[in-house]
């Protein structure tokens, strides 16, 4: 094998710089070897039994049979020394047929019981050559020294903001930064590093590690500084994904990996594949995948989208971590457990015709069940005369909660709520002469018993957009008409507010509360702590209206939606040109709305605005790209603590409000001072130049008024009256006006 | 503050003018026309015809005598403001982009530019006004030639004690007019970005650069020290100091060749006014629909006008509240 870069160490590139009175036969000696490929496909086996010459051939019978598992091989191959005694000497060289087969060798049957007092220890015959050759191994054994422990950064130190203000990443042009979100005052730089990414950068979920991606890998970044934290090197990877509670992490690239020799972390097992999933801890692949092809299943349409698109995320994740499963598009769901990662019972889940799954996203508290355990919901389109099917299945049971048939679908969407109370199935539903389309909301009470099912009143317009209220009940849904064809024009929208009816302490069935028709909008953005939400019109030419609205309005409420709960109000409409993205920080007191060069270059940046819809700061950037709010963990204050701190939220915020008014006093004293000081330089500088300038012209002995047009040098006499010109101006001014008053 | 539209070229502007007393507004353009305006009523008092190729540069004798026009006809043109007629033509070997009298009037610099074979360089001409106009030296007095990046833009600084230049490569110079020495060279801008206008304070002791690279700089002409920078987020044409309020005013926009590939939105065709002592922004002019090419000031500071790529020059009249407008720590400076 040819000596590669990756092999050489710094070392090494040292001593080539300065090769001229070296000696380095040494290094001929080390890479002389490898040049000589015939040795590829040889192995040594040691840690055989020492036997008399009579069983060897026994022995190599019994070896032989191991050896064969991984490759081939021959009796004639196999050599087996003997010593003056005539005695084995415990080692046998072997030669397989392909260099593959060797490294396989090495890789399956290293350290390989081969009876009860015997383990095979299986070594290249070129890596013996090189790494046990006399003078390599060192005679006396010295202990590895042990680095001394080193601090590393507090991973949540921005946690500890004692003004408790969040962090964001913005990548623009090729820098990124994290920054603290300072209000309406300029936001503070945490760190600034130019590249620091080459295609994007992503928050972990709780806000942990930033990734930032890289054709070498995925490089995580964490602590105040924002240090080195971990390395995932997948090259050329192009996504990737967190699990929910951070402890992996799964890329993805489009070309298959190719494991290269001296690769530290990858090996053998990751050739040829296009996912891996990590451990985020150990910095480790569990396991590598070939991603399916999407387009193997066929779709429900019948018509086969000639692009291949990547499912993505191809692996999803239970809320608790311990499953993550994949979907083979029409055929079946492998459900994987972690860290293992063995498939659930051995065998995937076969469901024919499968098109999509959803993981609740938290574990659900089910009623009249004992053993909480992960839901997941999936369905499947009609297939001969068989009916559309949804379904939800208990993991690791595998035990079909509930299923519910449905007709004439020609496309169904799952929608989790976020505590995983409700599973909202949209419905696509076609007429029989499949020209006319309507849409039906079957909703699943998950905590209730039996999972019962209600269909919410269905729209006859198609429903673009869907979204449930964070650790609520009530949801938003836009629908819109059918687009007429070759209409330059988007079709307008609706938006259609629905809650449920007051009902005790469970939440009744659900009704609409209102519906804004003629609308353009086509995002729903939920406040991450639910009441707020803004329905926006994003990725348009022509409309960039951001809606706020509060869905618990303290006001007086409009009497039909009396026993619904929520009270609608439009808190302020705001416009953002080109707006692209939506971000509600994690507290859900901000939200940024940005208009993304990946979209579009027309004035890029982005836009600070309260929950409310007051702008705070309009930051136009050049090259914007991406602006992410820093994630924050779940709390640890008990629900008893979370609803002391609502009840004496007046007193906090006195406090609050006063440090708030304090600041902007000491900035305002600040900017004042500022300005006087700047105010007094320039003066004190004019005045400077003055007297310089008065001495210069005392110097030359030029009149106070030199440089004065009218004193012009050869100015003709008398030209001050002749040059200027008088211009009449005809001004009419009335003096005073009088009313007669005739006959 | 409603601005008087001058639509009396069919080309866009390059540079506009106004004289000592400021009751004329002289505008020229790359339709090969140069025009005299009454600036308080926008109404045209003549043109001025000759030139071969577009107008590049024009500028006022401080006594309102004479006219000087540089144009890509490689000449600069002498004109009798009050006849009309053309009294002198000096021939260059390239175009003239940039001409300026000295403050007393007795000096004429022209920037020609750098082509087929000949570098830049900043002429300087001496102009006698006696009874016959026309009776002007032929030969410069002086030629600088520019070695490095050539010259875009200069004028004179207080007493005609130096001639400032700006340069293609962001720098500016600082030339002896007597020697033709170089004093100075400063790179104020970023690399590479040029300079497209120099305008002087009424008393000549600092100027105003505008540049490609979306900001504006405030100098010393002594020491070429930079006293302010006013940050625009689009590429600047021009930028002029007010007389009487501390103000400057920027202009600018998307470079011509990319107008037709963004939006009027997006264009920032506007002037913008910035504080000259706190560089902050306070206010924007719009009205154009290409990028503002060149803005003058009134020299009483009570007018300013703005020619554009759209082939307008626009003058505005300024409002009581422009006057009124005052930082607290300024009143307070007042009531001293």
């Amino acid at each position: 094998m040819a000596p590669s870069f990756e092999q050489l160490t710094e070392q090494d590139l040292h001593e080539e710089e300065e090769e001229e009175e070296i000696d380095f036969s040494d290094l001929k000696a080390q890479f002389e070897v490898k040049a000589d490929e015939g040795l590829d496909t040889f192995v040594v086996i040691d840690g055989l039994p020492v036997v008399p010459e009579d069983s060897r051939q026994k022995l190599i019978k019994f070896l032989l049979r191991k050896l064969n598992t991984v490759g081939h091989t021959s009796e004639d191959a196999v050599f087996m020394p003997l010593n003056d005694k005539g005695m084995s000497e415990g080692f046998a060289f072997v030669e397989y047929e392909t260099p593959e087969q060797a490294v396989a060798a090495v890789k399956q049957l290293h350290g390989v019981p081969l009876d009860k007092k015997h383990t095979l220890a299986v070594n290249k015959l070129m890596d013996i050559e090189r790494y046990g050759r006399e003078g390599r191994v060192e005679e006396e054994y010295q202990a590895p020294a042990v680095e001394p422990f080193k601090e590393k950064e507090h991973l949540r130190s921005w946690m500890g903001d004692s003004n408790a203000r969040d962090q964001f990443a913005l990548y623009r042009n090729d820098k990124v930064g994290v920054f603290w979100n300072n209000k309406s005052n300029p936001p503070e730089n945490v760190v600034d590093r130019a590249h620091w990414t080459q295609l994007f950068v992503q928050w972990s979920p709780k806000g942990t590690f930033l990734a930032s991606v890289h054709p070498q890998g995925v490089q995580l970044w964490g602590g105040s500084t924002f240090t080195k934290q971990k390395q995932f090197p997948h090259p050329f990877v192009q996504l990737i994904e967190f699990s929910p509670l951070e402890g992996y992490l799964t890329t993805w690239s489009a070309r298959p990996i190719q494991v290269e020799e001296g690769q530290p972390v990858l090996t053998f097992e990751e050739d040829g594949k296009n996912i891996i999933v990590w451990d985020i801890e150990s910095g480790k692949p569990l396991r590598s995948f070939v991603s399916h092809d999407l387009t193997a299943g066929p779709t429900p349409e019948g018509d086969v989208a000639p692009k291949k698109k990547v499912q993505w995320p191809a692996f999803k994740w239970s809320a608790d971590e311990k499953y993550v499963a994949r979907m083979l598009q029409g055929q079946s769901i492998s459900i994987y457990e972690v860290p293992n990662m063995n498939l659930l019972g051995k065998t995937s889940v076969k469901i024919d015709g499968v098109n999509d799954f959803e993981w609740s996203p938290a574990t659900v508290v089910r009623e009249g069940i004992k053993q909480q355990e992960q839901l997941l919901c999936f369905w499947t389109p009609e297939i001969g005369s068989n009916p559309a099917r949804v379904a939800m299945m208990s993991v690791p049971s595998k035990e079909i909660v509930r299923t519910r048939n449905l007709f004439n679908v020609s496309d169904v969407k799952l929608h989790w709520q976020s505590q995983g109370a409700y599973v909202c199935v949209k419905v696509d539903r076609h007429s029989k002469s499949k020209k006319s389309m309507a849409t039906n909301l079957e909703i699943f009470r998950v905590r209730e018993k039996g999972v019962p099912v209600e269909v919410v009143d269905s729209l006859k317009d198609t429903v673009i957009n869907f979204a449930w209220e964070p650790n609520g009940s009530r949801f938003v849904v836009i629908t819109t008409g059918e687009a007429p064809t070759g209409a330059a024009v988007p079709p307008k929208t609706a938006v259609s507010f629905f809650a449920p009816e007051k009902k005790g302490s469970s939440a009744g069935n659900f009704k609409l509360v209102r519906s804004i028709e003629k609308k353009t909008s086509n995002g729903i953005y939920w406040s991450p702590k639910g009441r707020f939400v803004i329905v926006a019109t994003v990725h348009s030419q022509s409309n960039f209206d951001l809606d706020f609205w509060d869905m618990d309005f303290e006001g007086e409420k409009v009497e039909a939606e009396k026993d619904l709960a929520a009270n609608l109000q439009l808190m302020k409409t705001v416009e953002h040109y080109g707006v692209t993205d939506v971000e509600w920080d994690p507290t859900g007191r901000y939200v940024v709305t940005s208009a993304s060069v990946w979209t579009h270059s027309m004035e890029n940046g982005w836009n600070l605005h309260t929950f409310s819809g007051n702008t705070l700061s309009e930051n136009p950037t050049d090259k914007f790209k991406q602006f992410l709010w820093r994630p924050r963990p779940a709390t640890f204050l008990s629900k008893e603590e979370q609803k002391q701190v609502r009840k004496n939220l007046r007193e906090y915020s006195k406090e609050f409000d006063e440090e708030d008014k304090y600041a902007v006093d000491i900035a305002n004293t600040a900017v004042v001072e500022t300005r006087k000081r700047v105010l007094n330089e320039w003066l004190a500088w004019i005045r400077r130049e003055k007297e310089i300038q008065a001495e210069e012209k005392d110097a030359f002995g030029l009149p106070e008024d030199a440089d004065s047009p009218k004193q012009a040098l050869d100015a003709p006499v008398g030209g001050t009256d002749e040059g200027e010109t008088v211009v009449e101006e005809m001004v009419e001014e009335i003096i005073e006006e009088t009313e007669e008053v005739i006959g | 503050m409603r601005p008087i539209l001058l639509s009396g070229h069919e080309r866009s502007l390059t540079q506009i003018r106004f004289n000592g007393d400021g009751d004329l507004l002289f505008s020229v353009s790359k339709d090969k026309i140069v025009c005299a305006w009454w600036s308080a009523n926008g109404e045209r008092l003549g043109t001025y015809n000759g030139h071969q190729g577009a107008v590049w540069t024009v500028d006022v004798s401080p006594n309102t005598v004479l006219l000087a026009t540089g144009s890509a006809d490689n000449t600069v043109r002498l004109w009798n403001i009050k006849t009309g007629e053309c009294v002198k033509i000096w021939e260059f070997p390239t175009a003239v982009k940039r001409v300026a009298f000295s403050p007393d009037g007795s000096k004429l610099l022209a920037v020609t530019e750098k082509r087929m074979g000949f570098l830049g360089t900043i002429a300087v001409i001496d102009i006698s006004y006696g009874e016959n106009l026309g009776a002007q030296a032929d030969e410069p007095s002086l030629r600088i030639t520019c070695n490095e990046s050539k010259a875009t833009v200069a004028g004179w600084s207080f007493l005609s004690k130096y001639i400032i230049a700006g340069h293609e490569d962001g720098s500016v110079s600082q030339y002896d007019p007597k020697t033709g020495d170089q004093l100075a060279n400063v790179q104020v801008h970023e690399f590479d970005m040029q300079i497209n206008d120099i305008q002087f304070s009424p008393d000549r002791t600092y100027f105003i650069t505008a540049s490609k690279d979306k900001s504006a700089k405030l100098l010393s002409a002594r020491e070429l020290a930079i006293l302010k920078t006013y940050p625009a987020d689009t590429p600047l044409n021009s930028a002029a100091i007010t007389p009487k309020k501390e103000y400057v005013i920027l202009g600018g926009g998307q470079a011509a060749m990319d107008v037709t590939t963004t939006s009027a939105r997006q264009g920032k065709f506007e002037a913008r006014f910035y504080h000259k002592v706190f560089e902050d922004e306070i206010g924007r002019v719009r009205g154009h629909f290409g990028p503002l090419n060149t803005v003058d000031v009134h020299p009483a500071g009570t007018a300013y006008a703005s020619g554009g790529e759209d082939g307008y020059v626009r003058i505005h009249h300024f409002d009581k509240p422009y006057f009124d407008f005052m930082y607290e720590v300024e009143r307070e400076q007042m009531r001293k």
